[in-house]
């Protein structure tokens, strides 16, 4: 299975001359040059918003101060990362961040997993379309409209999931300002809106495996159980892998909407992650250098954690992503 | 087939579990509408039954006193219209740089298409974040503008090389005979390779539509402006706060305290759950269709 971000080589050969390169390169031009026009409005897009805000991000390693320009401002080296690593905030950040990362990781992706083996399972084909058009919906509502749910849905006193809860409880407690709740929240929320639309990509997957594999483990006596595990499970490993390396890289962007939207006076200590550090810190305080810093420290990560599990899967014959 | 189905159904455990799945995906499809669902039959309901019945999926006194309220009050209204006419617009221009982008990307003799793409899926794994981003939009004075809710976000990496793979894997030969009959590449484009991919450019216009109307993070970074705002950012304002004066909303209809929340998320998603069966119909598709070759 080749994925969909392996670029395709060029047919390998001996780079020409240099004056016959400098020629074809004019030809080149000439002879692509509608293309190279039709192009040039996303060049400029990807330029000015993807790759400038990149060279702009050495403000991370300066002073920045926006009266005396980016050039202008004093060099201060690792000065902003130094502050950041040892600020008494970092553990909290970094904690509250890797627990919203584990809650996505090891509960809400698995659930993906079962939910799409438990649809490809249910061979009534018009419940399962009617259950997959239900369970998609909540992926296209808006976090602001998912958290105003919720609100409404856990509002003290009257909610439907508040009198729930308080009863299962005992507690009368308002989930929505509760450092406990916090989390039970944002996963409920995570697995909501998202689980059903994360099948689609196991469903695909899975709708190519040979259906002659499954008649041949019937005939040899498998049961239901072996063939999940010896047929359905081996051809969505690849899927998952892909998944799995893409997430990792994700692990530090906790999705600031949800968390934003969330977090309030009273769950702040247990709220607080990178993501919603940067605009506090950046855009409400104004500490634009010490911010990017921030931002850039959990890019870089990002990026290793990326290569790092890309490499391990290599390494256990797994297919990569590049 | 028919008879292997047959038997995979045979056992008594077997079909158990056929029974099993079944109740519980119901059960499953049930939980993914029932908030919404609740909240729609709270916006149609009054005060008193929204604050004494913990749930209800049908008032009992059916008013519209909240709508009503919605829909005197400028503020909404107005950041209704905005939003209607800002994800129009922005899905327009996205769709067309993305689409411009990935045909030549879809020519494998393109020179420099792999350095291209590479750098593409670079900026997919790494982004130079928050801060700089908002620098370079608010150096190109385009803070408090609505280019500011469409530009920074114009082309999604992901949807770019889905549409260049589709474009990718679609027959040459139509496209060798409209150049023979001398047409250029972007004649091509339009009068060949476009009409083909209707699905596909559908399914991404309404991912970049979603996308506009359901996003927070630009409005909250770029527009100070409260005249402005969203549609999401006034739900927010909304519903986070304990209650709402006619004055505030700049309504004639003093709004009930909670009746009003209610009917703010259900007008803050009408559009995406109106779009939703278009969409529903050409995604699985659509994605499918570009990730099978790079």
């Amino acid at each position: 299975m080749t994925t969909a971000l392996q670029v395709d080589r060029e047919p390998p050969g001996a780079p020409p001359p240099v004056r016959r390169r400098r020629r074809r390169l004019w030809t080149d031009v000439v002879r692509y040059r509608w293309l190279f026009f039709l192009m040039l409005p996303g060049i400029v897009y990807f330029v000015l918003f993807r790759f400038w805000p990149m060279y702009g991000a050495r403000i991370a390693f300066k002073n920045y101060i926006p009266f005396l320009g980016v050039d202008g401002s004093e060099w201060v080296g690792f000065a902003h990362f130094q502050e950041f690593l040892t600020n008494p905030d970092f553990p909290r950040l970094l904690t509250n961040t890797m627990i919203v990362a584990a809650l996505s990781l090891f509960i809400a992706f698995p659930l993906t997993i079962v939910l799409a083996l438990l649809l490809n399972e249910l061979r009534l084909q018009i419940l399962k379309r009617t259950v997959q058009t239900l369970v998609y919906i909540p992926h296209f509502l808006s976090w602001t409209v998912v958290v105003s749910i919720t609100a409404l849905m856990f509002s003290i006193g009257d909610g439907p999931l508040w009198t729930f809860f308080s009863w299962l409880f005992d507690t009368d407690a308002n989930m929505l300002a509760s450092r406990d709740w916090f989390r039970p929240l944002i996963l409920m929320q995570m697995v909501w809106k998202d689980t059903g639309w994360g099948t689609i990509i196991f469903l695909a997957a899975l709708a190519g495996v040979d259906q002659e594999q499954y008649e041949a483990a019937i005939i040899d006596g498998a049961g239901r159980w072996q063939r999940v595990w010896n047929i359905t499970i081996p051809s969505i490993m690849p899927t998952i892998v892909v998944l799995l390396i893409l997430q990792t890289g994700q692990i530090l962007n906790t999705g600031f909407e949800q968390i934003y939207l969330m977090s309030n006076s009273l769950n702040r200590s247990v709220a607080d992650v990178f993501d919603t550090y940067v605009y506090f810190a950046g855009i409400q305080q104004g500490a634009y250098s010490y911010a990017t810093a921030v931002g850039l420290f959990k890019a870089i990560i990002g990026l290793v954690l990326i290569f790092g599990t890309n490499w391990l899967a290599k390494r256990f014959n797994q297919q990569g992503i590049f | 087939m028919a008879s292997t189905t047959h038997r995979r159904f045979n056992t008594r455990a077997g079909r158990a579990f056929d029974v099993l799945n079944i109740v519980l995906l119901i059960g499953v499809g049930m939980l993914a509408i029932l908030p919404f669902l609740y909240v729609l039959a709270g916006s149609f309901a009054t005060e008193l039954e929204i604050t004494t019945r913990p749930f209800f999926l049908w008032p009992n006194e059916f008013t519209t006193v909240s709508y009503e309220s919605i829909l005197s009050s400028k503020v909404i209204v107005r950041a209704f219209a905005t939003t209607v006419v800002v994800t129009f617009v922005g899905t327009l221009i996205q769709l067309a740089l993305t689409a411009l982008m990935a045909y030549p990307l879809a020519k494998t003799d393109l020179p420099g298409r792999r350095t291209i793409l590479s750098l593409v899926i670079f900026t997919m794994v790494f982004s130079a974040g928050l801060i700089p981003t908002f620098l370079v939009v608010k150096d190109l004075g385009l803070l408090d503008s609505y280019w500011s809710l469409i530009l920074p976000m114009a082309i999604n990496p992901f949807s770019l090389i889905i549409i260049k793979n589709f474009f990718q894997q679609l027959p040459n030969e139509l496209e060798e005979s409209a150049k023979i009959d001398g047409a250029n590449e972007l004649q091509v484009l339009w009068n060949v390779i476009l009409p083909l991919s209707k699905p596909v450019l559908a399914t991404f216009a309404l991912f970049y539509a979603v996308g506009i109307w359901n996003d927070y993070l630009s409005p909250l970074l770029y527009l100070s402006d409260t005249s402005k705002w969203t549609l999401q950012m006034i739900l927010r304002q909304v519903t986070a706060a304990a209650s709402l004066s006619a004055d505030e909303l700049n309504s004639e209809v003093p709004p009930p305290a909670q009746g009003i929340k209610f009917a703010v998320v259900i007008v803050a998603t009408i559009p995406v759950i109106l779009a939703y069966p278009f969409l529903q119909k050409h995604f699985a598709k659509g994605m499918l269709i570009g990730s099978v070759k790079g």
